[in-house]
């Protein structure tokens, strides 16, 4: 689990690197429009690694671990 | 006081996962999390090496106190060092947990809600004088702190009960408060307990002990909750007038506050005006501007405090809850059960999004969820991953946490029976020569440097170890033996 986690961690910069503006992406004519649509899909594809990280360390059954964790009060 | 002794302790919750089995019950489970602390100091009630105490309290809850700290970013890195010896510990329980035919996986939650509505605090220790006049003091600092979870809540989604649905609160304890000021603690929680335990000089100081908190995982939050506490406890003891915001009713009005995420809700104040939260708290942020400007800072970190604040109140009366995202945790975690709900496309009640809020809290730094958004840059630092993993091991260097930290780590090296405590230094063998040390701030004491003499040369018998010779050990780490006797030199055979 923590080599997977890591694992994602450190792809992140590689793949923010790849959607930098003037790569020859679709509308690399338009600056502008490139680097604030790049920067967009940056975000999305950050957040997706975040979401996919996430659910790679929740257990599968939310229901049930939520209803296990049941404590004694404390103070 | 310009340096202002502060701790915080903290109570874990825990869980065990069995996969295919159910997992071991609390009770259980905490005894064998405790089993190497137990090993270690024969109690489950202990001073380690860094001057903090490591306990098993009401409930099975395993529950760390730092050390006296009087800086900020020492209490901060202090509280998370705890996080990261739970965390070991853990590791070596499901270990031991999987040897005896228990297999599973270990679960420690800095969280304060338990899915049966159970609670377990956050509590802070302030160190204020004596002369401080408590009425005028709860008068004032109530409402600060029945409004404070706006700056310091951790955030929880309340499930839907009593005709309303699900929706979001600042604070996990609020609706867990059943009094303004009491001595009571697991009975009828208050707000602030009583119970004056300075461990000090107590015709000089007394202790303020907070119990309404959350447990905090920002590091920008902490220093948020403790400094402007600390700035608020400063005007008060310099007597400014601070205005009357006393309330009516401060039980119901920390729930009505909590419960409400625009901050317009108002609540009564006893002159029969109404309130709310935002007022009382920008009034208390003005007046703090005011007693800096004039007064000056007395730490280097007032100024982001001061910013921290406006910004927050200003996120919370704007409704634009970016402004914090990556600072303040109700707001960090908020943050990102959206994301996970926009993608599932789940309603607020779905239980995948209660799992995100309670993992939000899982102190395991790799699969808790608010280590992982500190990772991807979505929550702010203050102090690194080397300070924590330091103050596991080492006391703050500027209080008597010090002292009690050499104390022990000492006595142990020279295999001397030994009792510690806040202020006690005993060896058991000299019991006419214990130390109360009553001075928080006091780094520097003879009659403990000439205690420990008399065990044995120090300078020429022990070799203190680094950090990583003391990971080398077979321990956990927090509990790794600081001094190495030396070999002892080859002596001349005795004359005869």
């Amino acid at each position: 689990m923590a080599s997977h986690t890591q694992g994602g961690a450190e792809r992140r910069p590689q793949d923010a690197r790849q959607e930098e503006p003037g790569d020859g992406g679709p509308g690399a004519g338009d600056a502008g429009a490139a680097g604030g649509s790049a920067q967009a899909r940056q975000q999305a594809e950050e957040l997706d690694g975040l979401l996919d990280e996430i659910d790679s360390v929740l257990e599968s059954n939310a229901e049930e671990f939520v209803r296990g964790f049941v404590q004694k009060g404390g103070q | 006081m310009d340096r202002r002794v502060v701790g915080v302790e903290t109570e874990f919750g825990l869980a065990h996962r069995g996969g295919e089995r159910r997992g071991l019950p609390p009770e259980e489970t905490a005894r064998y999390l405790f089993r190497p602390v137990l090993d270690w100091g024969r109690s489950s009630n202990v001073f380690i090496p860094n001057g903090s105490r490591l306990y098993l309290d009401v409930g099975s809850h395993p529950e760390y106190a730092t050390a006296e700290c009087d800086r900020l970013t020492d209490l901060i890195a202090s509280d998370r060092a705890g996080e990261l010896i739970m965390h070991d510990l853990a590791l070596r329980a499901e270990q031991a947990m999987a040897a005896d035919g228990y297999a599973g996986t270990l679960y420690l939650l800095k969280n304060n809600i338990d899915s049966q509505g159970n609670s377990y605090g956050s509590h802070e220790n302030y160190l204020i004088p004596r002369t401080t006049h408590f009425r005028r003091l709860s008068t004032i600092l109530l409402p600060f702190l029945v409004t404070r979870q706006l700056l310091a809540g951790a955030g929880r989604i309340v499930p839907a009960a009593d005709g309303r649905g699900a929706h979001w609160a600042f604070s996990q304890r609020a609706d867990h408060m059943w009094e303004g000021i009491s001595s009571a603690t697991t009975r009828a929680r208050p707000i602030i307990n009583t119970r004056d335990e300075p461990h000090a000089d107590a015709g000089v100081h007394r202790r303020l002990h907070v119990i309404v908190g959350d447990s905090n995982m920002s590091e920008t939050t902490q220093l948020l909750r403790f400094g402007s506490t600390d700035l608020v406890l400063r005007m008060i003891e310099a007597g400014v007038p601070l205005g009357d915001f006393e309330l009516e009713d401060p039980i119901a009005a920390i729930r009505t506050i909590s419960h409400d995420l625009t901050g317009t809700a108002t609540v009564p104040t006893r002159d029969g005006r109404r309130v709310t939260a935002v007022d009382v708290q920008s009034a208390l942020l003005d007046r703090s501007r005011r007693f800096v400007a004039e007064h000056g800072a007395h730490h280097e970190h007032v100024d982001a405090v001061l910013e921290l604040w406006e910004r927050t109140l200003q996120a919370v009366s704007s409704g634009d809850h970016t402004l914090i995202e990556a600072d303040i945790d109700w707001a960090i975690k908020k943050r990102t059960v959206e994301d996970v709900a926009a993608r599932g496309g789940l309603p607020l009640d779905a239980p995948r999004l209660t799992q995100v809020d309670m993992a939000y809290h899982d102190v395991h730094p790799e699969r808790g969820l608010f280590r992982m958004l500190e990772r991807r840059g979505r929550a702010t630092r203050l102090v690194d991953d080397d300070a924590v993993r330091r103050a596991t091991v080492d006391p703050p260097a500027t209080t008597r946490a010090s002292l009690r930290g050499r104390f022990l780590s000492t006595a142990r090296a020279f295999g001397v029976e030994h009792q510690v405590d806040w202020v006690q230094h005993k060896l058991v063998e000299r019991p006419l020569e214990a130390l109360m040390l009553k001075d928080p701030l006091a780094v520097e004491e003879p009659r403990l440097e000439s205690l420990l003499d008399k065990l044995g040369d120090r300078a020429a018998g022990l070799q203190e170890l680094d950090i990583e010779q003391r990971a080398a050990q077979p321990g956990p780490l927090a509990l790794s033996e600081r001094y190495r006797v030396r070999d002892a030199p080859p002596s001349d055979p005795p004359l005869i």
